[in-house]
């Protein structure tokens, strides 16, 4: 299908207009409802940029009620690394007049407007931005024409951006007709007309909105491996894969559905098989009877979910059976705001559950590393024979990245489950040993066949009310947690040797915690940036570097509790009884802006020109130079 | 002290024998109806040869629960009311394992009763007993699903008000594709209705009236002969073409199993409903493998993967 009238090249319409001002990195903002498309939208961008050089990172909202709900996508694309979603709009698309009036705070003064003229009429004068009257509706509908109405809307404005910011009509033209390839040709047609309609708008009517991003620093960029780009759930599912786990169980709930409709889909391909269940209960439940005939199993959940586990998990601890259970934290408690981000589940993920039951928590810091941390997941579950909990998050999940391709020859673990005979020396929980399972369908040398149970039990797994077995079993099952803690590297540590401030971050606040950081530092602090994947158990010798800061602030989505501290704060304070370990906490449902943890910080040093800077800083400029 | 050679293991090949299936010595009281269902367990793997590794004895918690520790087989002890979604995953994971899933009443029908409609719902292939004895013998005597209406238990000191469920009532309205009864005190009946079970090609049940002499003595008396009660066998339809043939029980009829589960207590022993044609969530599962694999063109897994990730691009 070729497109009536192909958009020019960049190359071609540049002489049109003034010279392309320079830019890092540019925030946008979309707001409209949500059948408007506007999330494929930023799908496109970020696929165009995933080809692209730029790196990028999107951010994106879906109402509790999806239908008809408002509905926003926001974009961050720049040149080099780009850690988070960005404080604060440089432009806003706004398509109705609820979304102008819902979304104009989020741009800085200074930032650009662009609203549908047939929709949004923004207050007259309001000099803080520069207002730009776009007829998109009827500028879809003329192009487009027919019956189709105004649907397309969301690929026009993909012209109108694509343009303005200078980006490869000619690629995202080829990955529109990827997208709608597979719907009759009147479709593909009507998003070319739609598209090319926005791209062509501007020409005559914006000649000062023309950027283009800096060039990529080939020394940077030059990992020679080509750009994926998925959002946080889809590498996780992928990461589990690679991982070599071909098993999974579940039910559905808001952000973990994707995860086991990924799988469900995947797993075949695979030869194995994720079992949609009756609830969370029977979904960790049957995950284990996989992993009790030797396949390492999947499930997973969100907070309300995770809680049904507990008693399974429990089970899986003193049974000492290998799991990989995700929990894709959400705000809670109870049904809260699900699709809201927060970190609250922490503790329940640690210590959830009846007894003691040592186990693992491991936490992504962004969407590649959603990949990487299932592998590693997978791993640690085998080879110490235990759960590991996954803790993302709803803002990972739904967030889209590109990262470099992961070299899969050299990632993917053999499934294949280990029924090898066991020797005449086989014992199920041994003392002096991590628990190596016999699986359902190996022979075992001495004819004894083992029972795994939730009983407390002996070296060959017959029940027992000894005292003594309970005190030696109990510290076998938390000295190879600790084990695992000790064979854990430092974890990532940037910035000053020692000073004012180490900040410290778990989970998906690496990125909005790295570039707080950067300007801690440019404002003359001395500060380092100390990011944890590995939350439980903790690797060693943390305290030495803490020991090197006036201030441990620990930035964390949770509420400050009873006592004032964040959920891991709490923990690394119980650690280390090191009183200078404080908080920075919110529980709006957002990820962290910068600003935020930099006035956080601020706070604790009794700085004000942090506090102040914080509140006040920007990111990156779509502002003349 | 024992000798070497009785702790050697049995030479490969050999068959299976209820002393190579014996394990630790049971823990239930002394005239307990388990031991009974125990006994015929071992005489239904007997006469079944199979692998003695591909064999698994599982179960949740009670006092029927403590099952597994007594046969020597692969098994497991997991946690009150889940052992089918568990079994689930080792039957899916193991489609060569035989999978045996034994547990009380309150296990299978109170905190267990959405697993086991959906279990059966899904027909997972295992073999699930369920050892009734009307009352929560472990937890020391309080009312079961199960318990009669009047039986005064520690949480109905003046006698149970509910209504209690009808196993094979419930079983049947399933959709479990295999619903037997039988009767501690019957063994032939019991290792009859195991060895019927355990060759059933999906989700079958049998439930084994078993006495808790502890908490629920005579509970059962209605139905043994030498106490003055009522065996009565389903007389099962041989399609032999006689006229006394109509009147015999159509196993593949729900409705008539549905009927004969009406029946006054104590009722009737045997195969209530067996259900040969539908198929098991095993082989829906291993179909959907064929067909993604035919897609694939049985691709490497790494090739599968790679072309996922090329196209994210
Ligand atoms: C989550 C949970 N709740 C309660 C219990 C206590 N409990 C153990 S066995 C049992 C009932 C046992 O009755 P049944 O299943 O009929 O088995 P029986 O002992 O009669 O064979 C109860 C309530 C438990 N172990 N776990
Ligand atoms: S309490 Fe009842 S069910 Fe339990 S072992 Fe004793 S007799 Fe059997
Ligand atoms: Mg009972």
């Amino acid at each position: 299908m070729v497109s009536p009238n192909t958009p020019e090249t960049p190359g071609g319409t540049a002489s049109l207009a003034a010279a392309p001002q320079s830019i890092h990195d540019v925030v946008i903002r979309l707001a409209g409802n949500s059948q408007d498309g506007i999330q494929s939208i930023g799908g496109f961008l970020a696929r165009l940029a995933g080809r692209s050089d730029q790196d990028i990172m999107t951010y994106m909202t879906i109402p509790s009620t999806i239908s008809g709900g408002p509905s926003i996508f926001q974009v961050r694309m720049g040149t080099g690394e780009v850690l988070s979603a960005g404080d604060r709009a440089d432009m806003l698309v706004v398509f109705y007049q609820h979304s102008y009036e819902a979304h104009i705070g989020s741009l800085r003064p200074g930032g650009v407007l662009i609203y549908d003229a047939d929709h949004v009429k923004p207050t007259e004068g309001d000099n803080r931005f520069t207002q730009v009257a776009v007829p998109i509706t009827t500028g879809t509908v003329e192009a487009v024409g027919g019956t189709s109405k105004d649907k397309g809307k969301n690929i026009y404005v993909l012209g109108l951006i694509a343009r303005i910011f200078d980006l490869d009509g000619q690629k995202l033209g080829a990955l529109i007709k990827e997208r709608f390839g597979g719907k009759n040709e009147d479709v593909v047609r009507n998003a070319m007309l739609a598209f090319d309609a926005g791209y062509a708008w501007p020409q005559n009517n914006l000649r000062d909105l023309f950027f283009r991003f800096e060039a990529v620093d080939r020394a940077i960029a030059a990992t020679g491996r080509p750009q994926v780009t998925m959002d946080g759930n889809m590498a996780l599912a992928y990461g589990l894969i690679a991982a070599g786990v071909r098993h999974g169980a579940g039910y559905p709930i808001t952000p973990w559905s994707s995860i086991m409709e990924t799988l469900r889909a995947e797993f075949p391909k695979y030869g194995g098989l994720f079992v949609q269940c009756e609830d969370e209960i029977a979904a960790v439940s049957t995950a284990l009877g996989f992993a009790f005939t030797g396949r390492l199993a999947v499930t997973g959940s969100a907070g309300p979910g995770l809680s049904l586990k507990m008693e399974a998990l429990g089970w899986a601890v003193m049974a000492e059976m290998p799991i990989v259970v995700v929990n894709v934290q959400r705000g809670g408690p109870s049904t809260g705001m699900p699709t809201n981000v927060e970190q609250s589940d922490l503790l329940q993920a640690i210590y959830g559950s009846h007894g003691d039951t040592p186990r693992v928590v491991l936490a992504p810091r962004n969407v590649e590393d959603c990949f990487y941390i299932a592998i590693e997941a997978a791993r640690i579950a085998r080879e110490y024979s235990t759960p590991v909990l996954i803790l993302t998050d709803m803002g990972l999940a739904s967030r889209i990245e590109a990262f470099d391709e992961p070299d899969l020859s050299k990632l993917m673990v053999d499934p294949s489950p280990d029924l090898s005979d066991r020797g005449v020396d086989f014992k199920p929980y041994p003392l002096d040993r991590i628990t190596r399972h016999a699986p359902a369908g190996s022979k075992v040398g001495t004819g004894k066949y083992p029972t795994v149970t939730g009983l407390e039990h002996d070296e060959l797994g017959h029940p027992t009310g000894s005292p003594k077995l309970h005190v030696q079993m109990t510290a076998k099952r938390r000295n190879k947690i600790k084990a695992l803690g000790a064979s854990l590297p430092a974890p990532e540590c940037v910035g000053d040797e020692e000073g004012d401030v180490l900040l410290v971050t778990w989970g998906s606040n690496w990125g909005p915690g790295r570039e707080a950081l950067t300007q801690v530092r440019a404002a003359q602090v001395k500060a380092a940036h100390m990011h944890l994947r590995h939350v439980h158990p903790l690797p060693n010798g943390l305290e030495e570097t803490f020991k090197r800061f006036r201030k441990i602030v620990v930035a964390e989505l949770n509420d400050e509790g009873l006592y004032g501290f964040g959920q891991f704060t709490m923990l690394l304070r119980a650690r280390y009884a090191n009183p200078d370990i404080v908080s920075v906490t919110k529980t709006d449902g957002l990820t962290f802006k910068i600003s935020e943890i930099v006035a956080g910080i601020g706070r604790h040093l009794g700085s004000d020109v942090l506090a102040a800077s914080g509140a006040a800083n920007q990111n990156s400029a779509l502002a003349k130079k | 002290m024992t000798s070497a050679l009785a702790t050697l293991p049995p030479p490969a090949g050999a068959p299976l024998t209820k002393k190579i299936l014996t394990a630790d010595h049971p823990t239930w009281c002394p005239g307990c109806g388990d031991f009974a269902v125990l006994h015929a367990f071992y005489r239904t793997l007997e006469k079944l040869q199979y692998p003695h590794e591909k064999i698994v004895t599982f179960a949740g918690i009670g006092c029927s629960s403590r099952f597994p520790y007594f046969v020597n087989t692969h098994g497991g002890h997991y946690i009150h009311g889940r052992a089918l979604p568990f079994a689930t995953g080792i039957s899916l994971g193991g489609d060569d394992l035989h999978v045996f899933v034994f547990g009380g009443d309150g296990d299978g029908f109170s905190i267990g009763g959405n697993h086991l409609v959906h279990t059966a719902r899904k027909n997972v292939r295992l073999t699930y007993v369920i050892m009734d004895n009307s009352v929560y013998g472990l937890t020391k005597k309080q009312t079961s699903p199960t318990s009669p209406i009047g039986f005064k238990t520690k949480t109905d000191p003046t006698g149970a008000i509910d209504q209690p469920i009808n196993p094979m009532r419930t079983l049947i309205n399933s959709g479990a594709t295999f619903v037997a009864r039988s009767h501690a005190t019957q063994v032939n009946h019991m290792v009859e209705m195991m060895l019927r079970a355990a060759k059933h090609d999906g989700f079958s049940v049998v439930e084994i009236l078993s006495e808790c002499v502890e908490f629920y003595e005579g509970a059962f008396d209605a139905s043994i002969p030498r106490k003055g009660g009522t065996w009565t066998l389903i007389d099962e339809k041989k399609n032999d073409g006689t006229p006394e043939d109509t009147l015999r029980h159509d196993t593949a009829d729900d409705i008539a199993a549905f009927k004969l589960a009406q029946q006054a207590w104590p009722g009737s022993f045997g195969v209530f409903y067996e259900n040969k044609n539908r198929k098991t969530k095993n082989a829906l599962e291993a179909e959907l493998v064929v067909k993604a694999k035919e897609r694939t063109k049985n691709a490497s897994d790494l090739a599968v993967l790679q072309a996922t990730f090329s196209k994210m691009r």
